[in-house]
C-alpha cells in the first residue's frame, strides 16, 4: 500500500489538525471538504462557504491538495431521509453515526480510492489498533472527547483503511498543535451539535413536511392527563414542554407512534434494565457470558451489560444494574475495557 | 511539480506587456480621471486611449464601448438595461438553454418580475437552429440573447444568422461573446449585433475588467446608476488599471490573433488527436467544426470526471468539469445535459481549453500523464467492464 492520505476537513480544527499531523508524518495529504447540505440562509453548519473556505485556507497553509466534493444527494438519501422516518416512528435517531457508515466511510472513502487515496483519515478521537492480530476501534486517550460511539457501524473491512491520528492526543494537545502549524482554525469554536439543525430539531422536521398530529398524553395505567401536538416533538426522559399539571415532575417513559401516546411517568420509571437492539454490527462476535461496558447514548457513561442473541441482526441486552432513559433509535454500543466490540439500534425497551 | 494550465476558457495568464502597461497605474498615475487637476488629467487620456483600442478590434466607434468590471455585469446590463427600458414593447425575451448562468439567472431572476423568457434547446452537438429562435418570436418580443461561443463545448453559434432574424423583427440582439473576444477576429458591424458583452481576464487582462459594446441609438438603460461616468451607462470610479489593461490586452490581440490561433489550434489539435489514439472509448463533445480553436470537450465513458479532474491536478495539470458551484464542488453541467448525452458521457466529461503560454511539451506531458490515470480509474469503476 501506498501513503497517499485523503483527509476529511470540515473546516473545524480537529480535521485542520488531523491534515497537519499527517502531513508532517511524512504521509501524501490530500484534503476534501463535503457539501451536504444547503441550510436556508444560514452561515452556520457543516458546509457552509465560510467553512469550506477555512478548510481551504488550512489546505493551503499545509500546501496540500484540496477538494471540495459534492455529496448532497448521498446525504438527503441516507442522513436526513433517514433523520426523518426516526422521528416518524416515534425513535430519538443519531444522525452522526448515519452519516459516518455511509457517507464518510462508504461514500467519500470510495470516491477518494478512485482518486488514488490508500486511506481515509478524519479527527475523530478514536484510536484504531491491532488486538490478536485484528484491527478494533479503540477509544480516545482522552475520554472527555471518546467519539468511538459515533463509529460503532463502519464495516470492518474498512478499518484497515481509515487512519484517526487524534486518538493518542487531548483536545489541548490537538489546539497546541494547530498553533504550531499556524492553523487558522486553532481557536475555531467547537460545534457540538448536529450539523444540518439550526435550532431546535421540531422546526427542522416540520420545514421537511413532518405534520403535526393532536394526540394523547397519558400515565403508565393509560389514563389521560393531556395533549401533545405531534409525538416527534418528545423524546424519552424529556421533562420540560409537556404542559400538564399533575403536581409532581413527570418525565416521558415512552412514545407510542401507533397510537399517537406519549406515556409519562416519574423519574424512577425511567429506570429499565433490559432492552432489544437491532441492525447490529460487531467487530467480534460477543460472547454472551461476558459483562461488556455498555453505552446507550453519546453522554451515558457506559455501564456494564450481558448480550445474548435472539435471532440474526437481533440481540437482547441486559444491564447489571437499571439504567435512566433507554432510547429506541439510539446506538447501544459494547466495549471490552477500551476495545469496541460492536453495536447495534435500540429497538424496545422490556 | 510540472504545472500545465489547460483552463483558459476559466481565466488567462495576464500577458506580460498588459502587467507593463499597468504599472505606472499601480503608482504615480493615481488620479481620478474626472478630476480637473493634473491628477486628473493625466489619467483621463489613457481612458480614451484603452476604449478606442477596444473599439478597434471589434470595428465599433469608440463611443459605442462602456467598461464595466465583468462579463456577468455585461450580461446582466444587457438584459435587465433592455427589458426595463423598452417596457411598453413587451416583456418577452429569447435566450437559449446553454447560456452562461450570468444570463441564464438573470432570465430567472426577471422571471420573478413577470417577465417572460423562451429557452430555445440545443440538438445533440450543443448547437442551437436558428429557425426555433425565429418561432420563438412573438408581438412582445423585446430581446434576443444568445452567446457567441459555448464556454463548456466551445460550439460557435450563428450569430450572423440570429442577428438577422432580430433584426427583421425589429428586436434588440445581444451576444454573451465573453469566450470569443480576444480569440478571434469580431466585427460588430458585419455580425450585426446590437449589444456585446466581453470580459477583460478570458484574454490575458486581468479579472475586473470588461467591456459592453452598445450600437448607437440601442435603447438600453443603466444598472449602476450614479456619477456621469461613461456616457452614465455605468457609474463608478472608473478602473483605471482594469482600463488601461484590456486596452492593452485588445491592442495585443489584434496584432497577435492570427498568429496565436493557428499555434493554440495546433496544440489543441495535438492533444486532442492524441487522447482520442491513446484512450479508448472517448468521445469529443460538441460541434465537430464549428468550435473554438482552444477548447476541447472530451468525454472519457465509464469514469467520473471528477476523479480524473483531481488525479490530474495533483500532477500538476488544470483542467475542468461543467460547472462548479461558489465552494467549488462540481455539479453536473447543465451545457450537457442538455445535450441529452448519454450519461456515461456526460459524467466523464473534462474540458481541455488552451491559450497563451502553452506549449508542445505542455501537451506532451499531459499525453503521457493522462491514459494511465484514466485506466486506473477506470479499473476501480463498476460500470467500466474489460
Amino acid at each position: 500500500m501506498g501513503n497517499k492520505v485523503c483527509v476529511a476537513m470540515s473546516g473545524g480544527v480537529d480535521s485542520s489538525t488531523t491534515a497537519g499531523i499527517l502531513k508532517s508524518q511524512g504521509f501524501d495529504v490530500f484534503g476534501v471538504f463535503m457539501k451536504l447540505w444547503d441550510a436556508k440562509g444560514s452561515d452556520r453548519g457543516c458546509c457552509t462557504l465560510n467553512d469550506s473556505n477555512d478548510a481551504l485556507r488550512v489546505a493551503n497553509k499545509l500546501n496540500i491538495p484540496f477538494y471540495v466534493l459534492n455529496f448532497k444527494e448521498e446525504f438527503k438519501e441516507h442522513v436526513i431521509d433517514y433523520f426523518v422516518s426516526e422521528y416518524k416512528r416515534g425513535r430519538t435517531p443519531n444522525p452522526c453515526i448515519m452519516c459516518n457508515r455511509a457517507i464518510k466511510f462508504e461514500f467519500l472513502l470510495n470516491k477518494v480510492k478512485t482518486f488514488g487515496a490508500d486511506y481515509i483519515a478524519t479527527g475523530h478521537y478514536t484510536r484504531i489498533e491491532n488486538f490478536e492480530g485484528k484491527p478494533f476501534l479503540f477509544k480516545a486517550y482522552d475520554k472527555k472527547k471518546d467519539q468511538s460511539y459515533f463509529l460503532f457501524n463502519l464495516k470492518k473491512e474498512t478499518l484497515s483503511e481509515i487512519l484517526f491520528p487524534l486518538g493518542r492526543l487531548s483536545k489541548d494537545e490537538v489546539r497546541k498543535k494547530a498553533e504550531e502549524f499556524e492553523l487558522i482554525t486553532a481557536r475555531k469554536r467547537e460545534s457540538q451539535e448536529i450539523c444540518f439543525i439550526e435550532k431546535d430539531y421540531r422546526d427542522f422536521l416540520k420545514e421537511m413536511g413532518i405534520k403535526e398530529k393532536k394526540g394523547y398524553i397519558v400515565d403508565l395505567k393509560g389514563k389521560v392527563l393531556g395533549t401533545h401536538r405531534g409525538f416527534f416533538n418528545f423524546t424519552i426522559g424529556q421533562r420540560s414542554g409537556l404542559n400538564i399539571a399533575v403536581g409532581k415532575p413527570v418525565y416521558v417513559i415512552k412514545i407510542i407512534p401507533e397510537e399517537n401516546l406519549v406515556v409519562v411517568g416519574d423519574d424512577a420509571n425511567l429506570y429499565r434494565t433490559t432492552f432489544i437492539i437491532e441492525d447490529v454490527n460487531f467487530f467480534e462476535v460477543p460472547n454472551s457470558e461476558k459483562d461488556y461496558e455498555t453505552k446507550i447514548r453519546y453522554t451515558h457513561k457506559g455501564e456494564r451489560a450481558k448480550i445474548k442473541k435472539i435471532e440474526n441482526n437481533k440481540f437482547l441486552v441486559e444491564f447489571v444494574i437499571p439504567q435512566r432513559g433507554i432510547t429506541p433509535g439510539q446506538a447501544c454500543v459494547f466495549y471490552d475495557n477500551e476495545r469496541l466490540i460492536g453495536g447495534g439500534w435500540i429497538k424496545e425497551v422490556l | 511539480m510540472r504545472k500545465v494550465y489547460f483552463d483558459h476558457n476559466a481565466t488567462t495568464p495576464i500577458h506580460p506587456e498588459v502587467k507593463e502597461a499597468i504599472l505606472p497605474f499601480l503608482s504615480e498615475k493615481f488620479g481620478n480621471p474626472s478630476s480637473i487637476h493634473w491628477a486628473g488629467r493625466e489619467v483621463r487620456a489613457f481612458v480614451e486611449e484603452a476604449r478606442e483600442k477596444v473599439a478597434k478590434m471589434i470595428n465599433a466607434d469608440p463611443s459605442e464601448i462602456i467598461f464595466t468590471s465583468c462579463g456577468s455585469e455585461g450580461d446582466n446590463m444587457a438584459i435587465k438595461g433592455v427589458l426595463m427600458g423598452n417596457l411598453k414593447k413587451g416583456r418577452h425575451m429569447i435566450t437559449t438553454v446553454v447560456e452562461h448562468p450570468a444570463v441564464y439567472r438573470t432570465c430567472k431572476f426577471l422571471e420573478k418580475f413577470d417577465f417572460e423568457v423562451t429557452y430555445v434547446p440545443v440538438d445533440s452537438y450543443g448547437m442551437i437552429d436558428p429557425e426555433d429562435i425565429r418561432k420563438a418570436i412573438r408581438k412582445d418580443t423585446v430581446l434576443i440573447s444568445v452567446m457567441y461561443a459555448n464556454n463548456e463545448t466551445g460550439n460557435i453559434f450563428p450569430i450572423k444568422e440570429i442577428s438577422k432574424i432580430a433584426k427583421e423583427h425589429g428586436i434588440i440582439f445581444h451576444t454573451d461573446a465573453v469566450q470569443v473576444v480576444g480569440k478571434v477576429p469580431l466585427d460588430v458591424k458585419d455580425l450585426d449585433v446590437d449589444i456585446l458583452t466581453a470580459s477583460g481576464h478570458k484574454f490575458n487582462a486581468p479579472k475586473g475588467i470588461g467591456f459592453q459594446y452598445i450600437k448607437k441609438g440601442v435603447e438600453v438603460l443603466p444598472l449602476i446608476s450614479g456619477g456621469h461616468q461613461e456616457r452614465e451607462l455605468r457609474a463608478g470610479t472608473e478602473n483605471m488599471v482594469g482600463i488601461v489593461a484590456i486596452g492593452k490586452a485588445c491592442e495585443i490581440a489584434m496584432e497577435t490573433m492570427e498568429k496565436k490561433s493557428k499555434e493554440i489550434g495546433e496544440l489543441k489539435e495535438r492533444l486532442e488527436k492524441g487522447i482520442l489514439e491513446r484512450v479508448p472509448d472517448t468521445v469529443i463533445n460538441g460541434h465537430p467544426e464549428k468550435r473554438l480553436y482552444n477548447t476541447s470537450n472530451i468525454s472519457f465513458k465509464y469514469i467520473e470526471a471528477e476523479a480524473l479532474l483531481v488525479m490530474l491536478d495533483m500532477q500538476g495539470i488544470a483542467v475542468s468539469t461543467g460547472s462548479a458551484c461558489s465552494s467549488g464542488a462540481t455539479e453536473p453541467s447543465y451545457v450537457l445535459q442538455s445535450m441529452n448525452l448519454d450519461p456515461l458521457c456526460s459524467r466523464g466529461a473534462l474540458r481541455f481549453s488552451l491559450g497563451l503560454g502553452n506549449t508542445i511539451d505542455d501537451v506532451e506531458y499531459c499525453l503521457e500523464v493522462l491514459p494511465p490515470l484514466v485506466e486506473k480509474i477506470r479499473k476501480m469503476s463498476p460500470f467500466y467492464k474489460k
